[in-house]
């Protein structure tokens, strides 16, 4: 039998974190407030203590943070690193965009980044709109760097597994508002699952929903209220964005006919857009035009009664299946 | 029997000639219509990659710009891969995906040329931190102009080496010309040096264009860098005798001040301190002879290179 925990989404990343730092010696682990402190989230607790000076605090510098993880990749280590907010990586694009997404390419090889970059995103309420972007349409339109975007704990523990044991520079995006939910049973042996897929968490007949991060959970509690209605959806969540499983997307839609993608991100330029463009080269026959869900073009107000009144919840979509599926 | 003094001279002088006369080869080049795009060439700032590399080990990792030319072939990398990288071709040092300007052989101890004006600042950071996780005492060197002390990755990455006492040597060439406008206009306090103080760390300014006092102070800055006492600021003083890049019209440049600079420009001073020191214009003269002909023999051979082959594109973007 394999070793089974009860975990926390966060805990479950904290217990990948300790089985790569256990499993790989040119693993470190840094960024701000991770190592004393634990994190803001609690995520790397204990993780100092255990593997000592590999886990170690950095100044409050996101280019310096992520620039460094850049120059011991070249050199052999596998750093892990925690922007603690996706919002402040936009303080050091340059090195993510630039520098990180280009050395392996520009070398052809002779140098990679075996890097990971875990960092969490989402709406939550109070959040002011600098820690409130969903941003992973940056990193997906910056090719070079593959992004995983975990819901579950399994799913967390397996991202930063899989990640840390890739020799291409991974971004995984957490959620904040899912490292307290429930504990849940989560695998923490065997080998790092391979990079990519997407995962059917809910089959029907009428309608394809799409959707990833914390959306998914939105997307399955509207598709379980529409079979009151008689409509049924298959709920695919891409866990990894890039590399993108468009197969399944495809798989399901030719069988339903109406597709629509759900993210938490804003709708112009979010990657829901390029799914779309996607699904319709591809010629798979739509019966109806498919819909994207986001957040609309808008920046993010702290008030609950106002974020409440843009981000997507279950509501949108069991709406949107509704519709889709009527039409 | 010639002196150890004149022994290091003679190879200084062939060290910076090397490189001056590629960069003069890599401008007909560009002039002709081989070479394409953006090139910014180091003619003039020749003695700080010669002074500084002469001083580190194979090991040692050098983050430069992309004035960097010179810093690679002071790092060992070979003149033909470099002309081919130029040219786009195939036998390119990178196989021509990266230019004049980002090109990178780590294989020679160079970590890349960088585009970006101060980003390679915050990666060396980083391959200081791998020496002390994997058992060497790597030393990481990282060159940026004056510019680049303005960028806020560069304040990150001095203040991070110094919080850490990372074995990292921070070289500012500075040219005087932040691009194309003045550095002294762009500063509150033009003497960049001084800032190393506001970081807890060592630093000194010193003339740039004379190798033997590169060497001295980068040896000094390594040693110390190495046995754990932190990292080093090096203010270099220099002068481009160039544009910014070919092309650049120069307009900004007081009338006279390239003459002046020529005048006490590294290969000029050189020549004459092997004159004073007793070298003969033959073994001068002799010695320029045969990099010039190791500078055509490269660039020949480049020349004649396939170019970059386009089916081999998209390979290598992920591992």
């Amino acid at each position: 039998m394999p070793e089974i925990q009860q975990l926390t989404y966060g805990g479950a990343v904290n217990a990948a974190l300790r089985r790569v730092l256990t499993e790989i010696p040119e693993t470190l682990l840094y960024g701000e407030d991770v190592a004393k402190p634990g994190g803001v989230f609690g995520v790397t607790r204990g993780l100092e203590r255990e593997f000592g000076a590999r886990v170690f605090d950095t100044p409050i510098s996101e280019s310096a943070i992520l620039g460094s993880a850049l120059g011991a990749a070249m050199l052999g280590r596998r750093p892990i690193v925690e922007i603690m907010w996706a919002d402040f990586s936009l303080v050091a694009l340059d090195q993510i965009v630039n520098q990180i997404a280009n050395a392996r390419y520009i070398s052809r090889g002779t140098v990679g980044a075996p890097l990971v970059i875990r960092t969490q995103q989402g709406t939550g309420p109070g959040a002011c709109a600098q820690h409130s972007q969903c941003l992973e349409a940056f990193f997906l339109h910056t090719p070079g760097l593959r992004v995983v975007m975990p819901s579950t704990a399994q799913d967390a523990f397996d991202a930063v597994l899989t990640a840390t044991y890739s020799d291409d520079p991974v971004l995984v995006v957490e959620n904040r508002n899912l490292y307290l939910g429930a504990k849940t049973d989560v695998v923490i042996e065997g080998l790092p699952l391979p990079m990519g897929g997407s995962v059917l968490r809910r089959t029907g007949e009428h309608v394809t929903v799409l959707s990833w991060g914390s959306m998914t959970r939105r997307a399955e509690a509207a598709a379980d209220a529409a079979v009151e209605q008689g409509i049924t959806a298959d709920v695919i969540e891409a866990r990894w964005l890039n590399p993108f499983d468009l197969a399944a997307v495809l798989t399901s839609v030719r069988r339903t006919g109406r597709l629509i993608v759900m993210h938490e991100a804003n709708v112009t330029g979010g990657f829901g857009g390029e799914v779309l463009a996607q699904v319709a080269e591809s010629g798979v026959p739509l019966k109806a035009p498919p819909m994207r869900l986001g957040l609309p073009d808008i920046r993010v107000p702290a008030a609950p009664a106002l974020a409440g009144a843009v981000v997507p919840d279950a509501d949108t979509v069991y709406e949107a299946i509704l519709k889709l599926a009527g039409s | 029997m010639t002196s150890p003094r004149r022994s290091q001279l003679l190879d200084d002088y062939t060290a910076m000639l090397r490189i001056r006369l590629f960069e003069e080869k890599v401008r007909d080049l560009r002039l002709a219509g081989d070479i394409v795009g953006s090139v910014h060439l180091c003619i003039g700032q020749e003695a700080g990659p010669v002074g500084a590399c002469s001083t580190l080990r194979r090991e040692d990792a050098v983050f430069a710009t992309y004035r960097g030319h010179g810093w690679a072939i002071a790092r060992g990398v070979p003149l033909e891969p470099l002309f081919a990288e130029l040219l786009g071709r195939q036998s390119g040092i990178c196989g021509g995906r990266a230019g004049s300007a980002y090109f990178t052989a780590p294989q020679f101890g160079f970590y890349g040329e960088n585009s970006i004006v101060g980003a390679g600042a915050p990666i060396a950071l980083g391959a200081a931190l791998a020496g002390r996780h994997d058992g060497t005492d790597r030393v990481a060197l990282t060159v940026f102009g004056d510019g680049a002390m303005n960028q806020g990755a560069v304040h990150e990455a001095l203040n991070f080496a110094s919080a850490f006492k990372l074995p990292v040597v921070f070289v500012c060439e500075n040219n005087i010309w932040s691009e194309l406008t003045p550095i002294a206009d762009m500063v509150g306090q033009p003497e960049l040096w001084k800032r190393a103080a506001g970081y807890g760390m060592r630093g000194h300014r010193l003339d740039g264009n004379d190798p033997a006092i590169v060497r001295e102070y980068v040896d000094d800055a390594v040693e110390y860098a190495r046995d754990g006492a932190g990292p080093v600021l090096l203010e270099l003083m220099t002068e481009r005798l160039v544009g910014h890049y070919i092309g650049d019209a120069e307009q900004y440049r007081r009338p006279g001040e390239v003459d002046e600079a020529k005048s006490r420009e590294p290969l000029v001073r050189i020549r004459a301190a092997l004159i004073a020191d007793g070298a003969s214009e033959d073994e001068i003269t002799h010695a320029a002879e045969n990099v010039a002909q190791e500078i055509l023999l490269a660039a020949t051979g480049a020349l004649a290179a396939p170019e970059a082959d386009p089916a081999t594109v998209k390979e290598h973007l992920y591992a």
